[in-house]
């Protein structure tokens, strides 16, 4: 069965291990994850992983319930890239000397439409958000001028449909409040 | 801690007491009667509050902590309550992996306490320190690390409402050593929920109605039950369903002794080596209905050919095991108590006598081929079978069988008789060998007023051997059978019929077993002849103290009738 990419959004309590019980599940599994990140979400104290893994359709159904069957996990969803609206954060820093010596970086930065977030007399640290083959491909440009470092973010995702997480937190902060 | 439903317990005053003292009496409001463990450096706070409440908390002294968290498991199995283990931190933690995991593949409900090193040390690789919330993680159901004396009520409310809810699973708390220490307000609320985890599901009257209608037009159905059934104490539902439908039934180890042994719908055990019959009509039956139970691979066999020409209608409790190993045609989400109880009232009386003559057909080739061997031998050796033949005869299936791992269990699940549930304790899922003895004293302690016997072979019962002082010191009337044959049998067994007989590390040189239990000053006996079998069985069962009888059984003796590894359920081997 051919593999597909699939974003697995994970609504949590926010408690202190979670991270590697929800990891564990994969691991116990032998899949690796393609991307990891985590952060609050639209109800405060409630946590969304999202998780990029490519496997077979047959088994994310099977991985979802795993995952939702922790104590800690709200609810879990999963979607294949078109149904989603998905974007990577890049940085990169490379030696301020190449910002004035080669014309060709100015459009490149200019092309790509990434933005300096910084510039000091050494380094200048430009920032790019988008597809991974477009911070790939700065990525691949910039290399010939010395790139110092480079760092990606986790995919972060938002789902063009409605979740029906949505109602089930809008209970709990009713539950909380009430 | 976010979203926890609690409802209070008594109406003190909060009193200001120390964390140790706290998780006593969290223990004591949980009903706890009886704990198990070992001490040392990181829980010697809570020992020390265990010494003042002895009187109202029953502490067992284990020989080792493997030994305790699987006497909790014996507990639990037998009483279906919450079986309590505490250990220290580092390898006193560390004891309990073992237990855990396999309380966490057999559904067990129990709540394990660690000691952990002050919060001030954490990281630092201190003295018996160890990150037992990391290695618990994959095999508990929930855990937590307290740091702080005042999250200890809540974390103990939480953790014995998830161990017991829902499906049952093993919960680690640990706590570190300040916390222990630390004053707090005492005010303990039982939790009735956690607003992340739903337990309880309510049936579908549509799947009820789609189940009736398959049931009710099966010409060849089949049940096959688990340890759902014992969990959800539905046994009089699944016999009301059984006879109602007139559908013959068989059954998991884990389920076993659900129905008892001589219904005469009860057709006997499935999986690798279950009975002729279960095994070949799975791929014959044009229904099977499986209840509480997980589709193990030895259960299944080869998945690709499992019960292909039948409907399938799956009725469980946990979500996650819906369509996991085998694609059903039905799930019926819910607990099988109130699932069981509405399919039934659905359904239309029915009888399948051709159908269950064919059951009967097959146990009669079974009987012959096997079974007769096994119980009547013609060799002058004893055999595993008749000693639990033997075993049937004096407890007339009233007793609690607890066994190990290996042909001795098969055995005593394909010849032990049963009259009432949760009789029979075994390590299923994970197949821990050493399980049986420790387990045994906590089944006998959680049902004191039943026969429990342990069957244990000669390895599995020296892998916690050291057990036999807790029997003794602690006066715990279990009675011991070991099955000696003075190999590891079903690892020999495998390797004579799948490795042409080269028989690497199975040949065990074994100690004087009745030497080593008299050391112990418990009564004991070896028996080799059948006509002192049946004596020694008697002078075993006449009191209510504990006993080892060891039986020399033929050595190379072999479990039919068997599916091997992997293969289709319909090639059961008969020899």
């Amino acid at each position: 069965m051919a593999k597909k990419t699939y974003t697995v959004s994970v609504y949590t309590e926010n408690n202190v291990g979670l991270l590697n019980r929800i990891s564990a599940i994969f691991l116990k599994r032998h899949i690796n994850i393609d991307s990891f990140s985590t952060s609050e979400s639209e109800i405060p104290n409630v946590f969304r992983f999202v998780i990029v893994v490519n496997i077979e359709p047959n088994r994310i159904q099977k991985i979802k319930s795993q995952i939702e069957k922790q104590v800690d996990v709200i609810k879990v969803f999963y979607h294949t890239d078109s149904e989603t609206i998905f974007q990577e954060s890049a940085l990169f820093k490379l030696p301020s000397d190449v910002l004035f010596e080669k014309r060709q970086i100015q459009n490149i930065i200019k092309n790509s439409r990434a933005r300096i977030v910084t510039v000091s007399r050494e380094y200048f640290v430009l920032e790019k958000t988008g597809f991974r083959h477009e911070t790939e491909k700065l990525r691949r440009d910039l290399e010939k001028y010395g790139l110092l470092q480079f760092v990606r973010s986790g995919r972060i995702t938002v789902t063009k449909s409605k979740l029906p997480i949505t109602d089930i937190l809008e209970k709990f902060k009713q539950d909380d409040t009430g | 801690m976010e979203g926890i439903k609690t409802s209070p317990v008594g109406s003190d005053k909060p009193l200001h007491i120390s964390g140790a003292e706290a998780v006593v009496r969290c223990l004591l409001a949980e009903e706890v009667k009886t704990i198990y463990g070992y001490p040392g450096g990181a829980i010697m706070p809570v020992y020390d509050e265990l010494y003042k409440f002895q009187d109202q908390l029953h502490h067992v002294l284990t020989r080792h902590e493997q030994g305790a968290a699987h006497a909790a498991q014996g507990y639990a199995r037998v009483s279906g309550k919450v079986g309590v283990a505490i250990a220290t931190s580092g390898p006193g933690a560390t004891n309990l992996i073992t237990c855990i995991a396999d309380a966490m593949i057999d559904s067990t409900p129990i709540v394990c306490i660690t000691g952990q090193v002050g919060v001030h040390l954490l990281g630092s690789d201190a003295f018996q320190e160890t990150d037992v919330i990391g290695i618990s993680t994959p095999i508990t159901k929930w855990n937590y690390q307290i740091t702080n004396a005042d999250e200890i009520p809540e974390v103990f409310a939480k953790a014995f409402y998830i161990a017991r809810s829902g499906r049952p699973g093993p919960v680690l708390i640990d706590i570190t050593k300040n916390a222990q220490f630390d004053f707090m307000d005492f005010d303990y609320q039982k939790c009735t929920g956690v607003r992340s985890y739903k337990p309880e599901v309510e049936v579908d009257p549509q799947k009820v109605k789609k189940a009736v209608d398959l049931i009710d037009r099966a010409k060849k159905p089949m049940i096959i039950w688990g340890q759902g059934v014992i969990l959800g104490n539905a046994e009089s539902e699944l016999k009301g369903f059984v006879e109602k439908s007139g559908i013959p039934a068989i059954w998991t180890i884990l389920g076993l002794s659900a129905l008892p042994t001589d219904h005469p719908l009860n057709m006997g055990m499935a999986g690798m080596h279950g009975n002729y019959a279960s095994n070949l009509l799975t791929n014959q039956c044009d229904l099977l209905i499986a209840v509480g139970m997980r589709f193990d691979d030895r259960v299944t066999g080869d998945l690709n050919t499992y019960a292909k020409q039948a409907k399938i209608i799956h009725l469980e409790l946990d979500e996650s095991e819906v369509n996991k190993n085998v694609l059903v045609d039905l799930v019926v989400l819910g607990d099988c108590k109130n699932s069981l109880r509405l399919i039934t009232d659905g359904i239309k009386p029915n009888a399948h006598p051709r159908w269950i003559q064919k059951f009967r057909d097959l146990y009669q080739i079974e009987y012959q081929k096997v079974i007769k061997n096994e119980i009547y031998p013609t060799s002058d050796l004893l055999t595993m079978a008749e000693t639990i033949e033997k075993i049937n005869q004096h407890t007339e299936g009233d007793a609690v069988i607890v066994t190990d791992v290996g042909q001795h269990q098969m055995v005593a699940c394909r010849y032990a008789r049963f009259t009432q549930s949760k009789s029979n304790v075994t390590s299923g899922g994970l197949g821990t060998m050493g399980f049986a003895l420790p387990a045994a004293m906590g089944a006998k302690m959680g049902a004191p007023d039943r026969q429990v016997i342990a069957i244990i072979g000669d390895g599995g019962f020296q892998m916690t051997i050291q057990e036999l002082g807790t029997i003794f010191q602690t006066e715990i009337g279990v009675k011991i059978v070991i099955l000696n044959n003075n190999f590891l049998g079903m690892v020999r067994q495998w390797q004579q019929l799948f490795f042409d007989k080269r028989y690497a590390s199975t040949e065990l040189v074994n100690p004087d077993f009745v030497a080593i239990a008299k050391g112990y000053h418990i009564e004991s006996r070896q028996v080799k002849k059948r006509e002192e079998l049946d004596e020694a069985i008697s002078e075993m069962l006449q009191d209510d103290k504990p006993y080892v009888l060891e039986v020399i059984v033929q050595q190379e003796g072999n479990v039919f009738p068997m599916v091997p590894s992997g293969a289709c359920v319909s090639s059961v081997r008969l020899e």
